[in-house]
């Protein structure tokens, strides 16, 4: 099975957070960057972390394990593996305990807010492209296509 | 009957060993057999349901289709009462005998009752590791007021909790000068005390249940320092046990559980054991320990489906891990619990409002770490206790809030971000 993943490249990176912004909008009910922000409650948030210690930054998302440590700890089963190999966090089930926290070895799942429920990258399940890699102006994330390997 | 697999429980450790024999193995015949007649439903989710914050039907850890997907025979309200191992089969409550190509034991724990003159047959009286502890307890609080929770470890201050919220007069006893000792550090007892006392909580130190007094219900506890509680319920929270009675009178080596490898295998031959009935290898304690965790049961039913059909890997990386939360106030530890004063160990913590953060080093590794208060990232310090990382040159960050990978030195950082998972680094080719 192909897999795909985001890699970012520090490299390139210029720090400017719009990979957030991207995210919170792919995420959002209007898909609408202005609405996401200003009128949409509960307003969208953005799964994947930019970190930056200047002139150093990265953006980092899930990196939908093929040995996923937040689905064996996740005590209601909310979190699982789709039959693409994404990594999908289904909120209803959510209880908000975050052993998933605790387990992702990258930090790679975000806390929302106002639910305190966790939030993780799906790559944008339902649309055609993971929005942070395209609106990244300087192509600072890359899909690539792997083949997922078994271990 | 004859199986290829036969799996002896239907939780974390039963259902982890159930998808990883799938995942390599759609032929096989695969069983699951559990006394309990529910589908499969996560134990830890217990306190939510009563908490309102989830459904009943939420409590099922898997889809309602769960085993015609799997392709798995079920035999669920059948206990097993033993196991033969020179025939293998698996002997159950009602005659049955099936046999086994594989065997995984996967029977989890069983609650502690420590002695107490006067209980026995009382129907108020719930410990709150089942499904029917849950919808006893749930049907007892029609007319409960006052409730007395034995144990002040995870589980007892879960059901304290709950049960505060809804409105009862909440007495919590427990042995030990400070709630959660086993699990945290002082300071976050303290912590939690605190929070418990504030929510009208109170808890009782240094102190047990030695009488109960009331024949067809439990009216009245009296401590051991002769003090009275009257109470409409009693919950028992004391502690787990591994539940082994399955293997009793065999060869299967059992210690304070189920003795397993690292392959998960026990020391007799196609018998595989792993969860809350087994002893496993803690990699940062050193040596084989019961560690009764939802991720470790999981993993480790995972790892002997992969060496039952014939994959070999090991596991390597359990050890003491937990998340909890009280009141909304978040803890995640992991490792040893080390006290502030250690000699042995390095300490190093920050304690400002309620956030709280501590790590406790040994040769500049991280032996075991508490964050309480805010969560973020947690997962990036059991990480580094894994990979055994050198954190001496940036032990300071490790107290920041929004510590990430950033503050981890170049190249420790990449090697920790391309390891073993392919790593969205662009590597220089
Ligand atoms: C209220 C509560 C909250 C918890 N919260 C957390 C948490 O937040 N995080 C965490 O890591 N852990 C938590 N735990 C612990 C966690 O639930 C256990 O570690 C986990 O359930 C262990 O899984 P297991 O598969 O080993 O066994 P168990 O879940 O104990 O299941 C044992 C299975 O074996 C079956 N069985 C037993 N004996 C027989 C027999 N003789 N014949 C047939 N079937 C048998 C049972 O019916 C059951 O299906 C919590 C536990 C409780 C009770
Ligand atoms: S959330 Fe973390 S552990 Fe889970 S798949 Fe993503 S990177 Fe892996
Ligand atoms: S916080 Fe939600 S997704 Fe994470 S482990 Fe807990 S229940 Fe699962």
């Amino acid at each position: 099975m192909a897999k795909i993943r985001i890699v970012s490249k520090p490299e390139v990176c210029i720090g400017c957070h719009l990979c957030e912004v991207w995210c919170t909008v792919a995420h959002s009910k209007s898909k609408d960057i202005i609405k996401a922000f200003l009128y949409e409650q509960p307003r969208a948030q953005p799964r994947v972390v930019v970190e930056e210690e200047l002139p150093e930054t990265y953006a980092l998302q899930c990196r939908h394990c093929n040995e996923p440590k937040c689905v064996a700890a996740c005590i209601a089963g909310a979190l699982y593996k789709d039959d693409d190999g994404v990594v999908i966090h289904d909120e209803e089930k959510c209880v908000a305990c975050y052993s998933c926290i605790m387990a992702c070895p990258y930090g790679a799942i975000r806390i929302n807010l106002e639910t305190k429920k966790p939030l993780k990258c799906d790559l944008c399940r339902g649309l055609d492209h993971p929005y942070c890699v395209k609106y990244c102006p300087n192509n600072a994330l890359e899909i690539v296509v792997e083949a997922e390997e078994f271990v | 009957m004859k199986y290829d697999y036969v799996i002896i429980g239907n939780s974390a450790g039963g259902i982890g060993c159930v998808e990883a024999i799938r995942e390599l193995d759609i032929d096989s015949s695969v069983l699951v057999i559990s006394a309990e007649k529910y589908h499969t439903y996560s134990r830890a989710l217990i306190p939510y349901y009563l908490d309102g914050k989830i459904e009943f039907e939420k409590m099922y850890y898997r889809p309602p289709d769960f085993y015609d997907r799997m392709d798995v025979d079920t035999k669920l309200g059948v206990r097993a009462t033993r196991v033969d191992v020179e025939r293998k089969r698996v002997l159950l409550e009602n005659g049955e005998e099936i046999e086994y190509g594989k065997l995984l034991i996967a029977t989890g724990g069983k609650p502690f009752i420590p002695p107490m003159d006067g209980l026995g047959g009382q129907n108020n009286v719930f410990t709150f590791l089942k499904m029917d502890d849950v919808l006893g307890v749930e049907r007892g609080l029609k007319d409960a007021r006052k409730v007395v929770v034995l144990g002040g470890g995870i589980i007892g201050l879960m059901a304290s909790e709950v049960l505060a919220r809804k409105g009862l007069d909440v007495k919590v006893v427990e042995l030990a000068d400070r709630v959660l000792a086993p699990v945290v550090d002082e300071t976050t007892s303290r912590i939690i005390e605190k929070k418990f006392q504030e929510n009208g909580v109170e808890i009782i130190l240094n102190n047990t249940i030695s009488r109960v007094v009331g024949e067809e219900r439990v009216e009245k506890v009296i401590l051991r320092d002769g003090r009275e509680i009257d109470t409409d319920m009693l919950i028992v929270a004391v502690g787990v046990v591994p539940n082994t009675e399955v293997v009793k009178d065999t060869p299967i080596k059992v210690n304070r559980g189920i003795v397993v490898n690292r392959k998960m295998e026990t020391s007799v031959k196609d018998v595989y054991a792993c969860g809350d009935c087994a002893e496993i290898y803690d990699f940062v304690f050193g040596s084989n320990r019961v560690l009764p965790l939802w991720p470790t049961a999981y993993t480790g039913g995972r790892i002997a489906g992969f060496n039952m059909v014939g994959r070999e890997r090991e596991y390597n990386l359990a050890t003491s891990m937990n998340a909890m939360h009280f009141f909304d106030y978040y803890i995640i530890n992991a490792g040893l619990n080390v006290p502030n004063d250690s000699e042995e160990f390095e300490v190093i913590y920050r304690l400002e409002g309620d956030s709280y953060r501590k790590f406790a080093l040994k040769d500049g590794r991280i032996a075991g770490f508490i964050i309480a208060g805010k969560m973020e990232r947690a997962g990036i310090f059991l990480k580094l206790m894994e990979e055994g990382i050198d954190v001496s040159a940036f032990k300071d960050k490790l107290l920041k809030e929004n510590f990430g990978f950033i503050d981890i030195p170049e190249p420790v950082r990449w090697k920790l971000l391309e390891d073993k998972v392919k790593l969205g680094v662009v590597r220089e080719l």
